[in-house]
Order: C-alpha cells, then sequence, then structure tokens
C-alpha cells in the first residue's frame, strides 16, 4: 500500500509532472467547451482542419523567427495563432457564402496546411522532425512560461465562450430563426470558428495538432449520449475533459507512453464503454418510474 | 400610418426560378392576416421574403418602416418557422430553446427574467411538464408547440407565422389559437393552408396563386377562393391507386 502512494508521491514531486498536469488539466476542461458548439454545429471536423493550417503557423513562425535571428520556434505558437486564427474565419466566410461546400473546403485546408508546413519547415532551416513536437504533442517539455501562457489563453477562451453562450447556442439551434430574432448569426459564427482556432493553439501542446480535434469533441460525444441539455452536456464535457487530460497523463506516466496519445486513447475507451452501456440503462430508466 | 409589416412590387427567385411576381402587401397594426394559397404558390417564400431571410430579386420590403438589417426593431417580432432545423449532434431542452429565443440584436444574453418567461410560454401551450426534456424526446406536434412557445416568448407586437398548426391534433388545435389570442394587441400573418380553428381570430386573408396576389379582403370574402387543403383533395385519392394499377402484370 505505501509503495503505490510513494509512486503518486514521486510523480507528483517532478516539476514537469506538476507543469503537464495544470496543462492537462486546464486544457482538457477548455476544449470541450469548445467542442460543445462545433458538435451542435454539426462541425466537429472543423478543429482537425485548423489543426492542419496551425502547422504551416508554426512553419512560418520558425520561418520568421530565423530571419529575424531569434531562438528556434520562438514564434511558433504566435504563428500557430494567427495561422489558424486567419483560417478558420476563411473556411466560415467560405461555407457562409456557400460558393463552396463545408467539406471541399475543408479538405482544402486539410492538405494545404500540411504541405505548407512541410515545405516551409525545410525552408526554414527545420526539418520535418521539428513538426513532430506539434504533430503530436510536447507535454513532457513544458516550462513554466508555457504554462503561464496557457493558463491566460484557457482563461481567455472559456470567458468569451461563456459571455457569448446563448448566442452562440442560438445561431447554432436554428439560424433562421436565430437572424429573425436580430441576432448577427454570421458574427457569431465567426466569433465561434475564431474561438475554435485558439483552443487548437492551446491544445496543441497537450495532444498534438493531429489529435487536437479528439480533445475538443470525444468528451461532448461521450456526454450528449446521456445529458437532457446543451448546458449539461457542455458543463460535464469539461469534466469528463478534464479528468480524462489527467488520468491519460497518469497512465502515460507510468507506462512510458506517448501523454498526448494515451488522453486521447483513454477518452475513446471511455466513449465505448458508455456508447455499449447506453442502451441498457436507458432500459433500467424506462423501467423505475 | 406606417404599416407594420409591407412589401412593394417584390421579386423572389429560388435558385433561378422566380417565385414571386410584383408582390404588394401591406399589414397595419393590429391586423390580424391570413396568408392563403395552395402548395408552392409562395406563401412560405413571401413569408422569409419579409423577415430578410430570402433576398428579393427586386422590389422593396419593410418591417415597422425599416428594410431588413440592423435598423429594424426585431424585439418587437416573434417567427414561427414551418420547420426547425432536425436534431443537432448536441441535445437542447425545450426550456433552453425558449429562453434563447428571447435574445434580440446585439445583447447576447437574454433579458432579466427570461427563465421564468420561458416556463410561463411553455405552460400557455401545455409542455409545462416536458420543459426539461430534449426537444429530441419529444413528438412532431409537441416540438411545434415549442415552436409557438418560444415565440410567445418573446411578447411580439408582429407575430408571423407558417403553418403553425401542422401536425397538432383538432383538440389542442383550439387551445393554441386561445394562447396566440391571449398574446393580444398583436398584429399576426399567419400562412395556412384553410382557415380552420383561426376562422374567428383572423379578420382579413389574402391568397397567393401562382406567387401573384389573387384575392386580398376580409377573411369570409377571400376564404372560398383558396383551395381546399390539398390533403384531402379528391386527385389525391387516385393518385395514390394509380401505381397500384401500374405494377400488375
Amino acid at each position: 500500500m505505501s509503495e503505490y502512494w510513494e509512486h503518486w508521491a514521486r510523480a507528483l514531486s517532478d516539476p514537469l509532472m506538476q507543469r503537464a498536469l495544470a496543462v492537462a488539466l486546464l486544457v482538457g476542461a477548455a476544449a470541450p467547451v469548445i467542442g460543445t458548439f462545433l458538435v451542435q454545429r454539426r462541425l466537429a471536423l472543423l478543429g482537425d482542419g485548423i489543426g492542419h493550417v496551425a502547422l504551416t503557423g508554426v512553419a512560418l513562425g520558425w520561418l520568421i523567427g530565423a530571419g529575424l535571428g531569434l531562438a528556434p520556434g520562438a514564434l511558433a505558437i504566435p504563428g500557430a495563432v494567427v495561422a489558424s486564427v486567419v483560417g478558420a474565419v476563411v473556411i466560415e466566410v467560405v461555407r457562409a457564402s456557400g460558393r463552396t461546400s463545408g467539406d471541399l473546403a475543408l479538405a482544402l485546408m486539410f492538405y494545404g496546411g500540411i504541405a505548407g508546413g512541410a515545405a516551409l519547415i525545410k525552408v526554414a532551416g527545420g526539418t520535418s522532425a521539428t513538426l513532430v513536437a506539434y504533430l503530436f504533442g510536447s507535454l513532457a517539455t513544458l516550462s513554466a512560461a508555457d504554462v503561464v501562457t496557457t493558463v491566460a489563453l484557457a482563461a481567455l477562451i472559456l470567458a468569451a465562450a461563456l459571455a457569448g453562450r446563448w448566442a452562440l447556442f442560438a445561431a447554432g439551434a436554428d439560424e433562421p430563426f436565430a437572424r429573425a430574432c436580430g441576432i448577427p448569426t454570421r458574427l457569431w459564427n465567426v466569433v465561434g470558428a475564431a474561438l475554435a482556432a485558439l483552443t487548437v493553439t492551446l491544445a496543441m501542446r497537450v495532444v498534438g495538432l493531429l489529435l487536437v480535434s479528439a480533445l475538443m469533441i470525444v468528451p461532448v460525444a461521450i456526454t450528449q449520449l446521456g445529458a437532457r441539455s446543451f448546458s449539461r452536456t457542455m458543463a460535464s464535457a469539461a469534466l469528463v475533459g478534464a479528468l480524462a487530460g489527467a488520468s491519460g497523463l497518469f497512465v502515460a506516466y507510468w507506462y512510458d507512453l506517448p501523454p498526448g496519445a494515451t488522453i486521447v486513447v483513454l477518452a475513446i475507451a471511455v466513449y465505448a464503454v458508455a456508447a455499449l452501456a447506453k442502451p441498457v440503462v436507458d432500459k433500467l430508466r424506462s423501467a423505475t418510474p | 400610418m406606417t404599416p407594420v409589416a409591407s412589401t412593394t412590387r417584390l421579386n423572389v427567385a429560388l435558385g433561378g426560378n422566380p417565385v414571386l411576381f410584383d408582390v404588394t402587401v401591406a399589414i397595419a397594426p393590429g391586423e390580424a392576416v391570413a396568408l392563403l394559397g395552395a402548395n408552392g404558390s409562395g406563401k412560405s417564400t413571401l413569408v422569409k421574403a419579409l423577415l430578410g431571410l430570402t433576398p428579393p430579386a427586386s422590389g422593396a420590403v419593410a418591417l415597422f418602416g425599416e428594410p431588413p438589417g440592423r435598423r429594424v426593431p426585431w424585439a418587437k417580432i416573434a417567427y414561427v418557422p414551418q420547420d426547425s432545423p432536425a436534431g443537432s449532434g448536441v441535445p437542447a431542452s425545450a426550456l433552453e430553446l425558449v429562453v434563447a429565443a428571447q435574445l434580440t440584436g446585439g445583447r447576447p444574453w437574454p433579458p432579466a427574467g427570461a427563465r421564468a418567461r420561458a416556463l410561463a410560454a411553455l405552460e400557455s401551450v401545455g409542455l409545462s411538464d416536458r420543459a426539461k426534456d430534449p426537444v429530441a424526446h419529444l413528438s412532431g406536434g409537441q416540438r411545434r408547440r415549442v415552436l409557438l412557445a418560444r415565440a410567445l416568448a418573446r411578447r411580439p407586437e408582429l407575430l408571423i407565422m407558417d403553418e403553425p398548426l401542422a401536425g397538432v391534433d383538432a383538440a389542442s388545435a383550439e387551445a393554441l389559437v386561445a394562447a396566440l389570442r391571449a398574446a393580444s394587441g398583436t398584429t399576426s400573418l399567419v400562412v395556412l393552408h384553410e382557415p380552420g380553428p383561426f376562422a374567428s381570430y383572423l379578420t382579413r386573408g389574402i391568397v397567393l396563386r401562382g406567387g401573384r396576389v389573387h384575392a386580398d379582403g376580409p377573411l369570409a370574402d377571400v376564404a372560398p377562393q383558396a383551395p381546399a387543403d390539398p390533403h384531402h383533395d379528391a386527385p389525391h385519392v387516385g393518385r395514390s391507386q394509380a401505381p397500384r394499377l401500374e405494377v400488375r402484370p
């Protein structure tokens, strides 16, 4: 028994582990809040498209940083923020104008983003290995400054999402009706896309750009199975996301696995169990008056 | 007196096909107007154009004297669409939808007392016991009542409804019309196949035929010119029998 607790104590006394835990908890809670709005609008894959564009932003950041003689990668995160926000707003405008269908616009972003990133990083003097940390996350190498950035960005995203939640909900639930209420739905859809882009760059450090959407979507997929309202779905998805982030991190620490992938596999396993258990639970619920 | 809603020589095309031709109508404050006509006569399109949801090809639209846009006093207007988007990926309760329906214009959160108003509106359509249920669990008729509650909670001066009682059984239709009436002082425009339970409530009728105004006047005078409910038309029965004859060897 005492050996078990020593295990925990050792893990928690490691400063790297402390930082990783703080970031995993915070990002795990914030990402599904934005994800709930994406799932509501049936844009579950938007985060993936933005993630691919963010890769071009990372490479552009490297390139500009190298040109300015800064430390390698100093501008990678700002580059990702700018590229993903621009990409998200462009895709929303293209979608709203109806000129290109949503899935074609997403496909163009996916391929353009990855190809642009891989080509530019070479120009910037990096290698494709440089990109791997961004593609799969780098939770194990967080600095204290990274933690501060993450806290600030997560607080901004959560505050904006909570302040705008009724308008975002209304625009997503029934857009023509919302417009007839005088709600500027196009503006709110763009705000939603920009928040999704910020979330992508926030979650990039935890699970990496290839898995970023999973952190936004899978907790929502789990909780919409049983929730009876939008606000409950969102609140419980934030809780599930934080728990998945923390428990995935510990499992990865003890079994020496990549933390980002472990968090996502764990969350999907929970979804599978919940989806299988749902018919049984529903039957029991309807049997008891 | 400025009309509450009006169109002037309005032409609308959908996907390149003209649907409305030179439609000029004006609705004065306090009027209760039925918009009648067969399927495809352009009733829903006229309503959507009035609300700025479908852009006009030519002509003008005004709500409270303003073209659809930021200057329209949207807080005074409520819309009951013919249908609501079928379920999204996330459940939403009836209460949440009716609270969110009270948003207006630039303010992103509902006004004070929105929850109490939403509960009262749900009660007036007979859904107080289902307020916290996800709308996906409700029947078609119950969902239609949520759409009505959404509009009533806005306490509108102008109520625009598109086939508000489709799929609602006759017994509850009477109660719903009474609830709509209790929202007194409102101007209404109601798209209908036939006046039905609304007959005593509506005073004026506009009949569309082939995208043009065919008749406009007191409801009792114009209603006979509107086609009967197409679902009760005799040709319909004949059509349903035809395929059976064709497939026989």
